[in-house]
């Protein structure tokens, strides 16, 4: 082979090469382009426009045109965030209730979630089934098996007073109101709990497949009880997913509307006032939009900033594992 | 080394004591009744005649009866609710899943400027409370409604563009791990074979990732068809879904509860039948994304 001939070979291949190059430069984006479009229509343009709509006074007279409603600064937010006024106050109560309600409903989900897998980690008779019934409320939808627990917890007609009331002859001779009150924030926690604990199980049950049978094997020979394998050896190893799984069932339970709003319909008792409904409330019952906005713009804030400080905390927990 | 083979079966070391069963037995046995619990009652309340529900709760009804099946399709329009929400779910589920097999092929294969802005962004989107985008969609569509004419709220394609809000997001994430479970030298090997890129997506990576675009269609469909936010304040007297038509139910005088009952469980069929055959893909798509 010539020298040329090598000279002119060399030069095709590294044409070819410059053009697949360039090709191949704008094909990720364009791959991307469908998904970056939507992400532009649904959340970026309605995020920014969220965003503007909080400093302006957006009430009812403006839906036709919300772009003609008059800038409000920071009125929104202060009323939002005045706890001595009405607005702010129960924005306010409504966060706390949130708080503890969120607490309390992952806590339990993630225990019974865990306990269980645990519990069916081994094989016994009847745990294929245990397992499918367990996977129930994950599968049905939310609205009917909300809507059962109201019946449930209904005064007159529900189980549950029919249970405590009638057939154990406890709580006294008056039906309690579930639904409404304070007891409203029980019926509340115990339906997101119902619902929220098979996806914590799942979650935990697929970690527990990863470990090595050999592990409980070794400990057993060692004479180590089922305890203390569960205290050694299970329960360690769930500890990456949980990192996961807890930010998870925090931000969907923090979240959730779908649960007090078929509870409650569209104003839950104070006891039982999630964030979502409050905002749902003041935006669409009293028809307030910009302090409605406003709210939500300060729940994003609340929730980016606890996101960001548990993954701070919980990768550097792992980077110092790791080391 | 201590020889496994002659241990007698009954004795294993894995074998756990009484003390565990017992304690096993019984938390399972609570559990177990705690979840079965709404789904017993709503079963045999759908079977019950309406005194019977409107009255004390009874375990035992009083009388069999199949008539709430039959009244459920009159007392509402139960049927056009059901169209509504295959359409609106099922239009959902396949936008997604196609969108987002495209993007999740391009991170997952591709290195290029501003990958890591994207994926951080439909991550942080989907953690975003929905009451966030509704309020601002809901003025975009009604705005637009009235300067073009182009009905959007109260329609079925505004619903379902609301619905691609949560199901996005999540179906990019999910489909991100999943493409980069399968091996690259799949693809590769494709690409040497002649085929071009996108060849070596439908040829290679989509059939082996079947499983994880079964569990992103499925999981999506579940939540837009279980989703009651977005329908109840998007859709109106023609297009509204399943989640908001059950209310329909209870009237200024009476609530149909055995109605109600009846129609939870006819609507939850499609979408518990269909997780029971899926099953599988699911759980394996749920928790690989979760557990890596």
């Amino acid at each position: 082979m010539t020298s040329a001939t090598a000279g002119r070979v060399r030069r095709t291949t590294a044409r070819v090469r410059r053009t697949g190059r360039l090709r191949r430069a704008a094909l990720p984006y364009l791959l991307l382009l469908p998904a970056l479009l939507f992400e532009l229509l649904i959340h970026l343009v309605p995020m920014v426009m969220g965003i503007v709509m909080s400093f302006r006074k957006l009430t009812q007279f403006f839906i036709r045109d919300w772009s003609s409603a008059p800038w409000s600064g920071l009125d929104n937010y202060s009323l939002a965030v005045d706890i001595d006024k009405p607005v702010g106050e129960a924005l306010l109560n409504s966060f706390f209730t949130t708080c503890l309600f969120t607490l309390l409903s992952v806590a339990l989900c993630w225990f019974l979630g865990t306990a269980t897998a645990v519990f069916m980690q081994e094989t016994f008779r009847g745990r294929g089934l245990l397992r499918g019934l367990f996977l129930i409320p994950y599968a049905l939808p939310g609205y009917a098996a909300v809507i059962t627990w109201a019946f449930m917890f209904q005064r007159d007609n529900g189980l549950v007073n029919h249970v405590i009331h009638d057939q154990l002859g406890l709580g006294g001779a008056q039906h309690t109101f579930w639904l409404l009150g304070d007891n409203s924030f029980w019926a509340l926690l115990t339906v997101s709990v119902w619902k929220g604990w098979p996806f914590a199980f799942l979650i935990v049950m697929a970690a527990l497949q990863n470990i090595p049978k050999d592990l409980y094997e070794a400990a057993a020979l060692d004479g180590a009880g089922i305890w203390q394998q569960i205290r050694r050896i299970t329960l360690p190893s769930v500890g990456a997913v949980n990192q996961v799984l807890i930010l998870v069932l925090f931000l969907w339970t923090f979240n959730d509307f779908n649960t007090p709003f078929v509870l409650f319909g569209k104003s839950a008792p104070v006891a039982a006032d999630l964030i979502s409904i409050h905002i749902y409330q003041s935006s669409f019952v009293t028809w307030n939009f910009g302090t409605g906005s406003a709210m939500s713009v300060l729940l994003l804030l609340f929730l980016l900033l606890v996101t960001a400080v548990y993954l701070f905390f919980t990768t550097r927990g792992r980077k110092e594992a790791d080391a | 080394m201590p020889d496994r083979s002659r241990r007698p079966r009954t004795k294993s070391p894995l074998d756990p004591p009484i003390s565990f069963k017992v304690v096993r037995a019984v938390f399972l046995t609570l559990l177990a009744g705690f979840v079965a619990l709404p789904v017993y009652v709503m079963i045999a309340s759908s079977l019950k005649p309406l005194k019977d529900v409107a009255g004390q709760f009874r375990w035992i009804p009083s009388g069999l009866t199949v008539r709430p099946y039959i009244d459920i399709w009159h007392t509402v329009p139960l049927a056009k609710y059901f169209v509504n929400s295959l359409i609106v779910a099922g239009a959902a589920t396949a936008c997604s899943v196609v969108v987002a097999v495209f993007a999740a092929y391009a991170v997952s294969r591709y290195r290029f400027r501003g990958k890591r802005l994207f994926t951080v962004t439909v991550l942080s989107t989907q953690m975003f409370p929905g009451i966030l985008f509704l309020l601002p969609l809901f003025l975009i569509f009604v705005n637009i409604g009235n300067t073009t004419g182009i009905a959007l709220y109260g329609s079925r394609g505004g619903l379902i563009l609301t619905y691609l809000t949560f199901s996005l997001p999540f179906s990019i994430w999910m489909l991100i791990g999943y493409f980069d479970s399968v091996p690259r030298d799949l693809d590769e090997a494709a690409t040497v074979d002649g085929c071009g890129p996108l060849g070596a997506l439908f040829r290679v990576v989509i059939p082996a990732a079947v499983p994880g675009i079964v569990a992103v269609a499925v999981y999506a469909f579940m939540t837009a068809w279980g989703e009651v936010l977005f329908a109840s304040v998007m859709t109106n007297d023609a297009t509204r879904t399943l989640a908001v038509g059950l209310q329909g139910y209870s009237t200024q005088n009476d609530v149909y509860w055995n109605q109600i009952m009846a129609a939870s469980l006819v609507v939850s069929i499609p979408v518990v039948a269909g997780f029971l055959l899926l099953q599988r893909y699911l759980v394996a798509g749920l928790t690989a994304g979760a557990v890596k």
